[in-house]
């Protein structure tokens, strides 16, 4: 409706010229995208169990890239404490499951704990912008974690097994741990790309453009951030149910544990290689990500090294990462939140943007 | 006399905190970034302590000035190199670049020196000599050396950046870069030479960490980040002093806290941090840590 609404205000001054949100290309890759889900939906009938436990690792960086995305691309939170939600997630999982409820009902538990964690959580560090923000969420990362270890009745500092899914096969339990994944991912980017469709995405594009004139336009630049924040929490809480069902355990700490701020640096890691700032980059990423880690994951702790130094490269030569480099190169968006001005005479089928000209 | 105890050594650790402080106020101070690698290069350093020990065999005490140096030329090449390339490119890469530093740091020590922590032996009489004040108070010299010639580093360095040409330089670019720029200020050697400070009052600080205690890959981001952060933070930003009071006061909540609980140490330091955060964000002394 908008669209029309907006086309047709400047219709009466501007004869020939039209603003869309899609393009042809879209309604392909929509359709693509619905074939990509049945298609990763049906794996387990294909591949082995092997397989799938790797996918399940993949589609956990992908929540949370896609996540860590929303905060630091669209609502400049840079934050390096999600591993705290993630960790919750975990824990909001094996809770419920210690008193007899099935974990893959506690993912839903995981989304929702954790976002109700956010809020105390983000009214701390609300005031702080940029490198405060960043270095004060992983404080608080740190301090969720000394909490939960205090508890002796959920595992304290060793950690505690899952339970509630023993009876299960294996090979079942692998297909059914990479279907929730699968789930919370598909969800993840889902929701991702609807927020940033409806109003709050309109908000959150004004202040990234501009967060002082948003400000004086009467933008409620605070109550949009603290939605990204709880909605990402919510999202990085359910990745974090998943690990606990994909592990059968969860270990707190920083070592290997939930806590861990390598989950942080791979969320962040992918969504800069891929390409901040577009809903493509995440999956890209994650990609880049998995070949690198399966690649190198006889050497230890060498694929984070790679990781952090090729996120190091992009950032500073290829700012818009490998996605960016993409659309710059084709003008494609599979995920189209922006809209798009048809110049006059500008073809449907023209794939390449033309040298910007003024309007008559 | 067990708490007089506990808030003594609280203090002379808070010491040890506003030296890993320091360097992190310093850059934020002037180049505006927040270096989320600073708790890392302070391990960093304390393992090159360790190896140019096992290497030259030279005594503890000379081993800190060739690890200062070492870290000083580290700090002002990444500076002139990565990190400002990333300044220019605004504060989000600036945060990335840092924290992937921050990440490649860990894992590589992990990688080279597993993830065993080591010490810094300064000998084992001077370790365990210390001195009592009546029957119950007793204080290692260790810690009192460590806090005095940490409050001499903080001294020093506020000297230097009022007193000596370089200091005003930084002093002239931290205000205001440009003007400093018109007036024939080389503003990208001036913070190589902030970040060489900086990298080489972290380097003291890290080789102390391994002299009371002992190091290992994860120190870094675990703890001597988030300590550091909490004392700027506490102790409010722009002030040196400010930092020597903000690492007192996180390290006498943290003994404080230690004595009530064993494993309330830690969580007592924050919960004095985030009270600081809510109540006065501006920090105790010094002019704000919001935006």
């Amino acid at each position: 409706m908008t669209e029309k609404l907006a086309a047709s205000s400047r219709s009466a001054d501007l004869t020939d010229v039209r603003v869309t949100r899609s393009r042809s290309n879209t309604l392909y890759s929509g359709v693509g995208a619905l074939v990509l889900i049945v298609v990763l939906f049906a794996f387990p009938y294909y591949v082995g169990p092997g397989t799938t436990g790797i996918m399940v690792q993949g589609l956990i960086v992908l929540t949370l890239a896609s996540m860590w995305n929303l905060l630091a691309g669209y609502a400049g939170l840079v934050s390096v404490g999600q591993q705290a939600f993630f960790g919750l997630g975990a824990y909001f999982v094996l809770i419920p499951a210690m008193h007899g409820i099935t974990p893959w009902f506690g993912l839903v538990f995981a989304a929702i704990g954790a976002a109700a964690c956010a809020v105390p959580l983000w009214w701390l560090v609300a005031r702080l912008r940029l490198g405060y923000f960043a270095i004060a969420t992983w404080v608080l990362a740190s301090v969720v974690m000394l909490v939960i270890e205090q508890i002796s009745s959920i595992g304290g500092g060793t950690g505690e097994p899952l339970p509630g899914l023993s009876g299960m096969q294996p090979a079942v339990l692998t297909a059914y741990t990479y279907w929730a994944a699968l789930t919370v991912a598909v969800l993840a980017i889902g929701g991702v790309y609807l927020l940033l469709r409806s109003k709050v995405g309109l908000t959150l594009t004004a202040i990234r453009d501009d967060e002082r004139a948003a400000r004086s336009s009467g933008v409620r630049v605070g109550l949009a951030r603290m939605g990204v924040f709880i909605a990402a929490a919510a999202g990085c809480g359910a990745a974090g149910g998943v690990l606990a069902i994909e592990q059968l355990q969860v270990v707190p700490g920083t070592a290997g544990g939930v806590f861990s701020v390598q989950w942080t640096a791979e969320m962040a890691f992918a969504v800069i290689i891929g390409g901040i700032g577009t809903i493509e980059g995440p999956i890209l990423g994650t990609i880049v990500y998995m070949v690198l880690q399966q690649e190198l994951q006889s050497y230890n702790a060498w694929y984070l090294i790679v990781l952090g130094a090729v996120a190091i490269t992009i950032a500073l030569f290829a700012r818009r990462g490998l996605w960016g480099t993409v659309v710059d190169r084709f003008n494609i968006r599979l995920f189209p939140v922006g809209y798009h001005l048809w110049a006059p005479g500008e073809s449907r089928r023209r794939k390449r943007r033309e040298p910007a000209h003024v309007a008559p | 006399m067990a708490w007089v105890n506990a808030i003594i050594q609280g203090i002379l650790i808070g010491g040890l905190y506003a030296l890993f402080a320091c360097g992190l106020s310093l850059m934020f101070g002037v180049m505006k970034v927040v270096n989320l690698a600073h708790g890392d290069l302070a391990v960093m350093a304390g393992y090159i302590g360790v190896g140019v020990i096992a290497v030259t065999h030279v005594p503890v005490l000379w081993s800190i000035p060739i690890v200062v140096i070492l870290m000083a030329v580290i700090g002002y090449i990444l500076q002139r190199s990565i990190i400002q390339g990333a300044i220019s490119r605004g504060e989000l890469t600036t945060l990335i670049v840092t924290f992937g530093l921050s990440i490649i740091i860990e894992n590589a020590l992990q990688q080279f020196f597993t993830a065993n922590s080591r010490g810094i032996g300064v000998g084992e009489s001077f370790i365990t000599a210390s001195f009592s004040i009546g029957s119950q108070i007793v204080i290692p010299w260790l810690y009192v050396v460590i806090f005095v010639l940490a409050v001499v580093v903080l001294l020093g360095l506020q000297q230097y950046l009022s007193r000596s040409r370089y200091g005003r330089l930084i002093r002239a670019v931290a205000d205001d870069q440009e003007a400093a720029q018109l007036s024939g200020a080389n503003y990208r050697h001036v913070f190589g030479i902030a970040a060489a400070i900086a990298f080489g009052t972290v380097a003291v600080a890290g080789m102390f960490e391994g002299m009371i205690t002992t190091i290992s890959p994860t120190l870094g981001t675990d703890t001597i980040l988030l300590f550091a952060f909490a004392s700027v933070v506490i102790g409010g930003l722009g002030s040196l002093w400010g930092t020597l009071l903000g690492g007192v006061i996180l390290g006498v909540a943290q003994a404080v806290g230690a004595q009530i609980n064993p494993s309330w140490e830690q969580l007592a330091g924050y919960a004095v941090f985030l009270l600081v955060l809510v109540i006065r964000p501006q920090g105790l002394v010094g002019q704000g840590a919001t935006s």
